[in-house]
């Protein structure tokens, strides 16, 4: 008998994601997927998954989530605060960036999400949902993806591919991940000849902020104005996240997972792959500015990156109990004391 | 011949075969399409269609733009072979008042009356140069010289599903209600997107369709019966 997490308290836009339904964008499908890949793969390491197994993404508040299973594991990365409200025991606080066992009746409260725009919720073996064209991404404006295309409502019931949390010891993450900081690096184009050599300057150079219409399908950003050459307008073509199109007001919009396939305003730039977590993350009033790199150089940070998050995955480790010497953790830091220490030594590493 | 390739990041560039949208241009971009999904090169995520690019998505782990960009360039030197050719959809379109809100308007602006402009619409066949903006969305042309109108000026906030709409050289069916600015000439009883049928959205780009009048007894009878899953796609393929 399949256990199941059921949702009693909803949260205000919890949706199911996983990293993209791709190889149906010519049918106009978009991509969506996780805003922040790098959150959801480090959350599915944490509790034994693939890292592109499907998890909750969770924005602004989190949902309450009741476990009806003998045993499930869980583990969150990004900045909500979580509560687990067992049977006869006071509210507890969690941890996130570690994995958790929870048991039969415990209630997960997912709290604020607080920081950045999106954090990650994983369960050990994943959710048993039917892929939609391949993918569990959730594309709310066209209600495609599991639970009829809709974030979170009371009642779901997340039916769990495990009967029960798996064996073996908690684990954590050393430290949170580092996403780096400073601007946003572009690359260039693919229309950037449709705008003055001004406003390309500007674009470069200008701080921008996000403005209030931000979702998952991108963020307007308001900050100067970026002049065309001529029309704003372009023969529709192909986008991808990360694509900052320009309309004819002159305010840029990045584009983020549920962009559209296909657009008709010149696109003055597009942000590295490397750094689409980052972009993911941003909420309304932040502030942002923008570096160009070529695309040789995007390559070589986002292989970089990789190398970094394989780093961190190396590093997860039991976890340490509190004041006590726990054997079985020690015997686990002795087999992976080899990669503690690439960790350690690998500040040369950085994600940017 | 000149191709030109323009950059989307570090997952994705352009392989742009000219500035304009006719059907030449398109079928270079249907063919390199074609050639690449028969052969992906390692790394290949999707190739993206549109009017007259191909977008080129790839793993930028696994491969790189310089490897990605010579097996393009390879597939475009191959030997030419012409993509199979589309499907042909019958659409039927309800031209009743009700149901098509600017087709007085626009009929006005033209010189026309109602009547000729649907009957113009449903005179031609239409080529699906790509599919966009909404899942199912298809971009079709091109519309008789005597319709080409620029979008509306007040795009509207709700355009109904299933609405039949004109816009420049080019008409569509909104497969979803969304906001959108063409010109709402009619409706459609089929949904364009159906996520019961094992292939949910019903046009791909390349494919042909033909708009066909009928009735609003016709326009309800199939509403009805697809809204209660009894309406079978595959009728609308002309033979």
């Amino acid at each position: 008998m399949t256990g199941f997490l059921t949702v009693v308290r909803p949260g205000l836009f919890a949706t199911v994601q996983d990293l993209g339904r791709f190889g149906f964008q010519e049918l106009g499908m978009p991509v969506a997927g996780a805003l922040d890949p790098v959150a959801l793969r480090l959350a599915n390491a944490l509790v034994g998954n693939p890292q592109g197994t499907a998890g909750l993404e969770i924005a602004l508040l989190g949902p309450a989530l009741r476990v009806d299973a003998p045993s499930v594991r869980i583990a969150a990365v990004g900045p909500m605060a979580l509560t687990l409200e067992r049977d006869g025991a006071a509210p507890q606080p969690l941890e996130s960036h570690r994995s958790h066992t929870l048991l039969s009746g415990d209630v997960l409260r997912l709290g604020a999400v607080e920081g950045a725009s999106v954090a990650c919720l994983a369960v050990a073996g994943g959710f048993a949902l039917a892929p939609v064209m391949g993918s569990l991404s959730t594309y709310v404006r066209a209600g495609i993806g599991p639970l009829g295309g809709r974030p979170l409502a009371e009642g779901d019931r997340l039916p769990l591919t495990l009967d029960a949390a798996p064996d073996g010891p908690d684990v954590e993450l050393p430290q949170p991940p580092d996403y780096g900081a400073g601007p946003l690096r572009v690359v260039p184009g693919p229309q950037e000849d449709r705008f003055t050599a001004t406003a390309l300057e500007t674009f470069l150079s200008a701080t921008y902020h996000v403005g209030s219409q931000a979702d998952r399908m991108g963020l307007r950003l308001e900050g100067p104005a970026l002049e065309h050459r001529g029309s704003a307008d372009i023969p529709s073509d192909g986008l991808v996240t990360g694509s900052i199109q320009v309309p004819g007001n002159g305010q840029p919009i990045l584009l983020l997972n549920d962009h559209q396939t296909a657009g008709g305003y010149a696109k003055i730039a597009t942000v590295i792959s490397a750094d689409l977590a980052r972009a993911g993350r941003l909420r309304p009033g932040d502030s942002l500015s923008f570096q160009a790199v070529t695309v040789e150089e995007a390559e070589a940070i986002r292989r970089r990156q990789e190398q970094a998050i394989a780093g961190w995955l190396r590093a997860i480790r039991p976890v340490r109990p509190a004041g006590g010497i726990d054997l079985e953790a020690l015997y686990g830091e002795n087999l992976i004391s080899g990669t503690v220490d690439i960790v350690n030594g690998g500040s040369d590493l950085p994600l940017l | 011949m000149q191709v030109r390739f323009t950059s989307a990041g570090d997952t994705a560039f352009n392989v742009e075969f000219g500035e304009t949208i006719d059907r030449a241009t398109n079928a270079r971009v249907m063919d390199l399409h074609a050639r690449l999904k028969a052969a992906p090169p390692p790394g290949l995520v999707e190739t993206v269609p549109t009017f007259r690019s191909l977008l080129v998505v790839y793993d930028p782990v696994s491969t790189g733009r310089r490897e990605m960009q010579a097996a393009v360039e390879a597939a475009l030197a191959g030997s030419g072979t012409a993509p199979a050719e589309g499907r042909l959809w019958r659409l039927p379109v309800c031209y009743d008042p009700d149901l098509s809100p600017d087709l007085a308007e626009l009929a006005d602006q033209l010189g026309l009356s109602a009547e000729r402009v649907a009957a113009l619409h449903g005179s031609v066949e239409y080529f699906v140069y790509m599919l966009g903006f909404m899942p199912g969305f298809g971009y079709m042309g091109d519309l008789p010289a005597e319709l080409d109108r620029p979008r509306r000026t007040e795009p509207r906030v709700r355009v109904p599903a299933g609405s039949v709409a004109v816009a420049g050289r080019l008409t569509t069916v909104y497969p979803w209600e969304s906001p959108g600015g063409w010109h709402l000439i009619g409706r459609c009883p089929v949904p364009l997107y159906d996520g019961n049928r094992p292939d949910p959205v019903l046009l791909a780009a390349g494919d042909r369709v033909r708009f066909e009048a009928v009735d609003r007894a016709a326009f309800d009878g199939i509403a009805e019966a697809a809204s209660a899953g009894r309406f079978d796609s595959a009728s609308l393929r002309a033979a």
